[in-house]
């Protein structure tokens, strides 16, 4: 990709931002790159009772219980359900670490911070709440997600 | 990490912790009669280094506490204070007086001086009655004080100060310990006139001098009015790093320089303390004075309990690795003997060791534990005005960390009430023949698997007439109940009961034995009683020896699989029509031998699927506790029993209704692990009835 940050970040005319595009439904979401942990292909989830929809389950992640949630799903995107999305993003915040179960991931994007634009206000639309900024690279539409608003707080809250 | 200090502070009290169970393990001993000199001094080098650490972090209030104690260990020590069991009981006060401080301390709180000021004055009066004026053996002024003392009494004969003869050789550690001599000198300095000459007789020429050895050796000549005690007191740091000769003071230096013959006649009028101090003195012929430590101490390092936590949950990974390495060697037909399986085997042999080994870090000695156990002993017969005494067994027995700490409450509530309740008063007890001090046993011991605990006590043992009254009036059984006596006694673990008369101080604080048993079940333990009349009443805890690992009954319901631990299950059993009853619309019931328990589809209630349509033929599992709460889990078949390594979920999850845990299969996968009691607590209990077939599915997954 192109331009790079100088050592200390400050020096350069544009703050750069690397992210990791994916597709989810057909469309294009990124996550910052310093909030994914690793990249996993998809394993059985072991269900948990009384959790919401949206949340797969939990798998084992090198012995550590990863509960994984089904994009998807959370953004209200209607999907075949039978398509196998089979990708699994580790992501990180703060302390808390979940999987996020995507279709594809695409690409690792440069961004710079005044090539970022807000989401436009459409009340009515739930994706609003998921996505902190959007971005056009190469025709295509990417939106930023927020994970704060994607992550579940803790599960049973929501139960 | 960020402030060193900090880190050091905390290691401090770490060690306190180690000092303060050496500090009581020693007065143990003593009071046992047990006790050598050498457990004195023990004894004492705890409380001084305690005292020198809180000095260094400005911990004035516990600098000062100890620094009274340690005055009285030292008379103990010099052999002015005889350990009778009196005063051996005022030094565990001080004890935990010192532990309290320690802790206030450590969490900044104010120090609560009506707990510290009647064990002060109680060692005031200790001190007071020992015939001298002097408190600190090393207080110069004091010393002083009886060389005017002793100028009126010696009839105007020249007052000369004794010398001590001291020789000092340095072993190599003590430099490696970072100790120097120079230090010891100038503190000996402060005592009095110093003479020091190096005997540099072992030095070897330049060509084979070894810089790490030590050569060098010193005979320092110390004129002053000081004990033996004081002295050893300044190389107390450096107490086997070194060969030390105290020699007797020879007589007093004349004007002339000549040394004369010693006048001990005359040493005890000039210093009449010194006189019961030459008693423990050795001969002056020199053998190095400190004996080589008793049992020489376990080198042990402090460990984060997170980098353990990490190292036990790699090792389950280990496990689950090899378990499926195996199966995808069995699946390939190796031939038995090929270096493969071989491989594999002795890579299974190895995991086993290496999984035992990683479970015995976490394991720690009960001893801890049960030295809190002392104290409330202590406390709590001082508040009823018993004289009760704790014997313990086994304390070096190893029980996971977590197993402790989370033992301590039950544990303290069951010694209080052995105390309140199990034993009698004195008097009552010279009648019926005991001795007036009732004894309550603590023992720990491993049996097959599992750490047992029993607090026993040699009390009057439980009043079942008592008990049953007191159930029948609060409407806990019904008036013609028939009990058995294990039936009376496990009475007590009902919820709201107490035999106490009236509330006492240490029993009425809202907890009560029901408490205690969840709480030991909580730790996958049980708990039970025996009670002889006029014998004693003993309970009996079993618990597992780690948190970490569970005996779990593997099911598998609705294509999941999942873990049931053991220890809920009473029973398991295949249904039948016959045993099915409708109990309500949607709900069912089943009769084990006349004992009607709930039934409940776990497929259903964890939402993994509608409810059946027909229950005969399935497994269910009948989960009990003593107190009633059953109920029949239905389930699709029973796959194994075994042991599984346990996975929080909390961090991510918080709490999952019904599920305690997880663990993770051979396959990799996650199973859940159910907490059966919860489960049922929260379960609705919908199963399908015969006459509802032709219903329309009720809604049944619980999700909002």
């Amino acid at each position: 990709m192109s331009e790079r940050l100088t050592p200390d970040g400050k020096r350069s005319d544009s703050q750069h931002r690397e992210y990791l595009s994916f597709l989810v439904g057909g469309q294009d979401y990124c996550v910052d790159i310093m909030q994914v942990r690793e990249i996993r292909s998809g394993a059985r989830a072991t269900t948990l009772p009384h959790a919401p929809d949206y949340m797969r389950g939990v798998i084992n992640l090198r012995g550590t219980v990863l509960p994984i949630m089904d994009l998807a799903t959370r953004l209200g995107i209607l999907v075949d359900t039978a398509s196998a999305r089979s990708v699994i993003i580790v992501v990180a915040l703060g302390d808390q670490i979940v999987g996020l179960m995507v279709d594809a991931v695409s690409d690792i994007l440069a961004v710079a911070s005044e090539d970022l634009q807000p989401p436009p206000e459409l009340p009515a639309d739930d994706q609003r709440r998921f996505v902190s900024a959007l971005t056009i690279k190469d025709d295509t539409m990417i939106r930023v997600l927020d994970l704060a608003t994607v992550l579940p707080r803790k599960v049973t809250e929501v139960a | 990490m960020s402030d060193p200090m900090a880190e050091i502070r905390a290691s401090f009290f770490v060690e306190c912790e180690e000092l303060l169970e050496s500090l009581q393990d020693g007065l143990q001993t003593i009071f046992d009669g047990a006790g050598d000199s050498e457990t004195v001094n023990v004894v004492f080098r705890a409380v001084h280094s305690i005292k020198g650490g809180a000095g260094a972090f400005g911990l004035d209030a516990l600098v000062a506490f100890a620094h009274r104690f340690e005055t009285a260990l030292d008379d103990m020590r010099a052999g002015r204070l005889a350990p009778e069991p009196s005063v051996l009981k005022l030094f565990f006060s001080c004890g935990d007086v010192l532990a309290d401080l320690v802790r206030e301390s450590r969490e900044g709180l104010p120090h609560d001086g009506a707990r510290s000021a009647p064990v002060l004055t109680d060692l005031d009066v200790l001190l007071g009655n020992i015939p001298t004026p002097e408190e600190d053996p090393i207080d110069f002024e004091v010393t002083t004080l009886s060389l005017d003392l002793g100028d009126g009494l010696l009839d105007d004969a020249p007052v000369a100060t004794p010398a001590w003869t001291i020789d000092f050789k340095p072993r190599a550690i003590l430099y490696a310990n970072g100790n120097e001599p120079q230090f010891l000198f100038r503190t000996l300095r402060d005592l009095g006139d110093l003479t020091v000459s190096a005997d540099d007789t072992e030095l070897p020429d330049l060509h084979h001098l070894d810089p790490e050895h030590a050569y060098l050796g010193w005979r320092i000549k110390l004129e002053a009015f000081v004990e033996a005690a004081g002295i050893r007191e300044v190389f107390d740091f450096v107490e086997g790093l070194c060969d030390l000769t105290i020699a007797q003071p020879l007589a007093p230096v004349p004007e002339d320089g000549f040394e004369d013959l010693p006048d001990l006649a005359r040493l005890q009028r000039v210093e009449p303390v010194s006189t019961p101090l030459m008693v423990p003195m050795p001969d002056p012929a020199s053998i190095p004075a400190p004996p080589p430590q008793t049992p020489a101490p376990r080198a042990t390092v402090r460990v984060d309990l997170d980098r353990i936590d990490r190292l036990v949950n790699l090792v389950g990974e280990i496990v689950i690795n090899q378990a499926m390495l195996s199966q995808s060697v069995a699946a390939a037909g190796f031939p038995p003997n090929s270096p493969v399986r071989t491989g594999l085997e002795e890579f299974q042999q190895l995991t086993r060791d290496i999984q035992e080994s990683v479970m015995m870090i976490r394991a720690q000695p009960v001893k801890s534990l049960f030295q809190r156990m002392s104290r409330i002993v202590r406390e709590a017969s001082a508040t009823v005005g018993k004289d009760v005494r704790l014997r313990t067994e086994g304390e070096n027995t190893e029980v996971d960390k977590t197993v402790i700490e989370r033992l301590a409450d039950p544990l303290t509530h069951m010694i209080r009430n052995a105390v309140d309740h199990g034993i009698e008063a004195g008097d009552t007890r010279e009648v019926s023949a005991k001795p007036r001090e009732g004894t309550i046993t603590l023992t720990a011991l491993h049996r097959s698997g599992r750490v047992v605990i029993e607090i026993g006590d040699d009390g009057a043992g439980i009043n079942r007439a008592k008990v049953l009254k007191k159930a029948i009036e609060r409407g806990l059984v019904p008036p013609d109940a028939q009990l058995g006596e294990t039936e009376i006694d496990n009475l007590l673990f009902l919820p709201g009961f107490s035999t106490a008369d009236e509330i006492s101080n240490l029993s009425g604080r809202g907890v009560g034995m029901d408490v205690v048993r969840s709480s030991i079940q909580a730790l996958g333990g049980r708990i039970t009683i025996q009670s002889e009349p006029g014998k004693g009443t003993t309970f009996s805890i079993s618990l597992p020896l780690t948190l970490a690992v569970l005996d779990g009954m593997v099911v598998s319901v609705a294509d999941e699989t999942l873990v049931v631990p053991l220890n809920g299950i009473l029973e398991t059993l295949a249904l039948t029509q016959r045993d099915l009853r409708v109990f309500g619309p949607a709900t069912h019931v089943i009769d084990i031998r006349e004992t009607i328990v709930p039934l409940i589809d776990l497929g259903a209630e964890l939402g993994y699927r509608e409810p059946l349509e027909d229950y005969t033929g399935t497994v269910v599992l009948l989960i009990g506790q003593e107190d009633g709460l059953n109920a029949a889990m239905v389930v699709d078949s029973i796959e194994d029993q075994r042991q599984v390594v346990i996975k929080g979920l909390q961090d991510n999850f918080g709490r999952v209704p019904g599920v305690a845990a997880a663990t993770i299969l051979g396959d990799g996968q996650i199973a859940l692990i159910l907490d059966p009691v919860d489960l049922i607590t929260h379960a609705n209990g919908r199963t399908r009835p015969f006459a509802a077939r032709a219903l329309p599915p009720s809604q049944t997954s619980p999700t909002s």
